[in-house]
């Protein structure tokens, strides 16, 4: 079973709570991936139009909230948005997300790296979301990260693992879980990653934007699981030559 | 007296305490959190902390996201 700082997990599909086409669909959705642990976002109210409190809508029994710090663009902002979310009873547990460049959104490992160590300090359970670089893996752990978040292509792009050669290198040396998050848009993806021994996966805008959400979750979740089942079984190498299935002997009587 | 909420300019009487106001705009202070004047405030210190004139106030809430 999957256990982050201590904790268990039965499910290795953590999901996300953007883009739902309304609150009902993503409580649905959720409880059809058969996720225990959720992402939520911090963001001013809008006051002339208070929308409905997501905490409300989700049972905090069944679900971890993971807040993130998304929107943050230096680890000082980072900072700020997860002492703001352990304030609004977020728990310690933590996306940490420094994204500085809204075109690309990919995480600056610096600021990603400074204020992993500041919020270690404070108490918070960080699970950095950084670009799939097997050296800053390594630092992030060795900061005190309680898992590390690398990208399998940029957030929403639906494009699947891009980062294969460097997830596997991050997956052979790091000692805390990788949780490969972003860019996962099918369940064939989900599947890769989890074949190439990801101990989890993060979907949010795959399940969120789908025809049918619901049925979708349900989808990834096989696929996970799948692909988790087939990783432990033990995967056939790899060959340029072909090799045949069938008895090489026997077939004396045709020739 | 006038403050600074999530950017805009309100009229608001004066001294009144965070969870007044807060019950003011509908909101549930359970689900929200409070920083005034760059400070963030505890769920406790919502019915002691009276705004003062000029203060800057940010209300937060979980949202969805990924």
């Amino acid at each position: 079973m999957l256990t982050i700082a201590g904790r268990k997990f039965r499910s290795r599909l953590f999901g996300g709570t953007g883009k739902f086409s309304s609150p009902e669909v993503m409580k649905e959705a959720l409880a059809a991936s058969g996720c225990e642990m959720v992402t939520v976002a911090l963001r001013r109210i809008d006051l002339n139009n208070p929308a409905d409190d997501i905490m409300s809508v989700l049972d905090r029994e069944r679900y971890l909230f993971l807040p993130n710090t998304s929107g943050a663009r230096d680890a000082s902002e980072a900072i700020r948005l997860a002492r703001l979310a352990r304030a609004s009873g977020g728990g310690e547990w933590l996306k940490l997300e420094v994204t500085p460049d809204p075109r690309t959104l990919l995480p600056d490992p610096i600021e990603t790296l400074k204020a992993t160590e500041e919020l270690v300090k404070e108490g918070f359970k960080v699970l950095p979301y950084m670009n799939a670089d097997p050296i800053l893996a390594l630092r992030l752990q060795d900061a005190g990260a309680v898992a590390v978040m690398p990208l399998g292509s940029p957030i929403g792009t639906n494009q699947g693992v891009l980062t294969r050669f460097q997830i596997e290198i991050i997956i052979a040396q790091a000692q805390v879980p990788v949780i490969v998050d972003a860019g996962l848009g099918a369940p064939s993806h989900v599947a890769e990653a989890m074949e190439m021994g990801a101990d989890a996966v993060l979907v949010n805008t795959a399940i969120a934007v789908a025809g049918d959400p619901v049925r979708m979750a349900r989808a990834f979740a096989m696929a996970v699981e799948a692909g988790r089942i087939a990783y432990e079984s033990g995967l056939g190498a790899v060959s340029k030559d072909a090799a045949p299935s069938s008895p090489e002997d026997g077939l004396g009587f045709l020739r | 007296m006038r403050i600074l909420c999530n950017g805009e300019a309100r009229e608001i009487a004066s001294g009144i305490r965070v969870t007044d106001y807060l019950d003011q705009l509908g909101l549930d202070a359970l689900s929200v959190v409070v920083e005034c004047d760059g400070k963030i405030l505890t769920r406790e210190e919502y019915g002691s902390h009276a705004l003062q004139d000029g203060a800057v106030l940010e209300l937060i809430r979980f949202v969805g996201g990924g």
